[in-house]
């Protein structure tokens, strides 16, 4: 039987790994390798490694970091931050990426997710959405989370699976960094629309929050987080055994 | 020394990764020459079955492929690498594989409820049936590999060593005397697929 995934979400600037509270305020934790590595130790699932300054700076992918993140660690690696081009694409592939997350390149380059799917496959193609409520419609935001495009989520989000992205990865700027759990209207929303796996992000304050969110919404395949996972506040190890616990399938 | 066939098809980083982090000479090489002298050969692959094997074929590595298969050198197909074993498959159109193992590559849809989602993306775990193959010496039965994948093979149950529970039960790893096959990435396996890598390097000879 699948089992749910686990994922922590490394962010990264300079190098080092970042995590800021409704994306302000970052405060450095750690060597993306070795987190990366404590993590794969630790049963995550896969791992997201976000160059988070790429798409407002125009900051180029740390690839040699990735490259050594590949070669210590033998679980999935989505990689995402300033892809923008089916050359951005190449480059972390080619640097040991398994899926390439897509996030404001494809709204720069509608036409981008087509392209690449078509080279790559859908697998390969992560569609990442920032979504925040905007007069009780749920608002694509661009430029991580600081800029209103005013599309419409729930289509933006239909349309990039059209043009063949393999998975959704959702994440909900009004529940990001507040620790109160994941947005589940929110998710429930996106998965009663799309066919492929959805995973949850923005949110997660304890190891309870998962469990709710797999209870609530069973159609939800992953639950992305960073911050609590990164300070340690909880341990995937014991996560899972929560998760376990509760009858919720996951890899142990 | 294991040739990991370089035909324009696929990552390799992970795989040369994986084997040189259980201490095997892995090398990844597009020549007729080398995978000819290698000891045991790797099929990697990803995308569609069609572009891949007309890659394979025109390259001439399929030939080459299938001669040291037939001299008893230890093969293995990951992913679109093992779908490339079997005869044919229904992926846009009819395309001949390399026939090593017997049966055919179809969607999985043909087999799984319409509410599971495709690909069938994931961790999911192995059951081996009657007998553990020696590819899974150092496994437990129940033990999760990661799967990325729409297609599966059929019509191979002489040939399934291992199956994964989707809705079905998919063929997860297929094996022919010296052939063997996984649907699922070992390479991203964590250490479960380095136990998987560990026992194919080991396979007739010494790593």
């Amino acid at each position: 039987m699948i089992t749910k995934r686990i994922i922590p979400c490394l962010d990264v600037k300079n190098g080092r790994v970042v995590k800021g509270v409704n994306f302000q305020g970052l405060a450095d934790v750690s060597s993306p390798v070795e987190l990366g590595k404590y993590y794969s130790d630790n049963g995550a699932d896969e791992l997201v490694f976000y160059d988070i300054t790429a798409s407002a700076e125009g900051r180029a992918l740390f690839t040699d970091i990735l490259r050594e993140v590949a070669s210590t660690i033998f679980i999935p690696l989505t990689v995402g931050g300033g892809i923008n081009t089916l050359n951005d694409f190449d480059r972390v592939l080619k640097c040991g990426a398994d899926k390439v997350s897509v996030n404001s390149g494809a709204i720069k380059t509608p036409s981008l997710i087509y392209e690449a799917a078509k080279r790559y496959g859908d697998q390969c193609v992560v569609f990442s959405v920032d979504c925040k409520r905007v007069n009780g419609q749920f608002r694509v935001f661009a430029k991580g989370g600081r800029e209103d495009t005013g599309m419409d989520a729930l289509e933006w989000i239909k349309r990039g699976v059209d043009n063949g992205a393999g998975e959704i990865v959702l994440n909900s700027i009004d529940t990001d960094g507040v620790k109160g759990g994941f947005d589940l209207t929110m998710l429930e929303a996106v998965c009663e629309i799309v066919s492929v796996p959805v995973i949850a992000s923005g949110g997660a304050g304890s190891a309870a929050h998962f469990v709710e969110l797999f209870k609530t919404l069973p159609k939800v395949d992953a639950g992305l987080a960073a911050s609590i996972f990164h300070f340690g506040e909880v341990k995937i190890s014991e996560l899972k055994k929560l998760l376990a616990e509760n009858g919720i399938n996951v890899r142990r | 020394m294991i040739a990991i066939v370089d035909y324009g098809v696929g990552n390799l980083f992970s795989l040369q990764s994986s084997f040189k982090a259980i201490g095997a000479e892995a090398i990844a090489t597009g020549d007729a020459e080398t995978i000819k002298r290698a000891e045991r050969i790797v099929l990697p692959g990803v995308g569609a079955f069609g572009d891949a094997a007309e890659k394979l074929f025109s390259s001439g590595l399929a030939e080459v492929v299938i001669e040291q298969a037939k001299k008893g050198v230890p093969v293995l197909g990951i992913c679109l690498g093992m779908q490339l074993l079997f005869e044919k498959s229904f992926e846009y159109g009819e395309h001949k594989g390399l026939g090593l193992i017997k049966g055919e590559i179809r969607p999985i849809s043909d087999v799984i409820p319409s509410d599971y989602k495709i690909p069938h993306i994931g961790w999911n775990g192995l059951n081996f049936g009657k007998r553990k193959n020696e590819l899974f010496e150092y496994l437990n039965e129940g033990d999760c590999v990661y799967f990325v994948h729409s297609f599966y093979g059929a019509n191979c149950e002489d040939s399934v060593i291992a199956t994964a529970e989707y809705g079905a039960e998919l063929t997860a790893a297929v094996a022919k005397g010296n052939v063997y096959g996984c649907q699922f990435h070992p390479e991203k396996s964590g250490e479960v697929g380095l136990k998987i890598l560990r026992a194919f390097a080991k396979i007739g000879g010494q790593v």
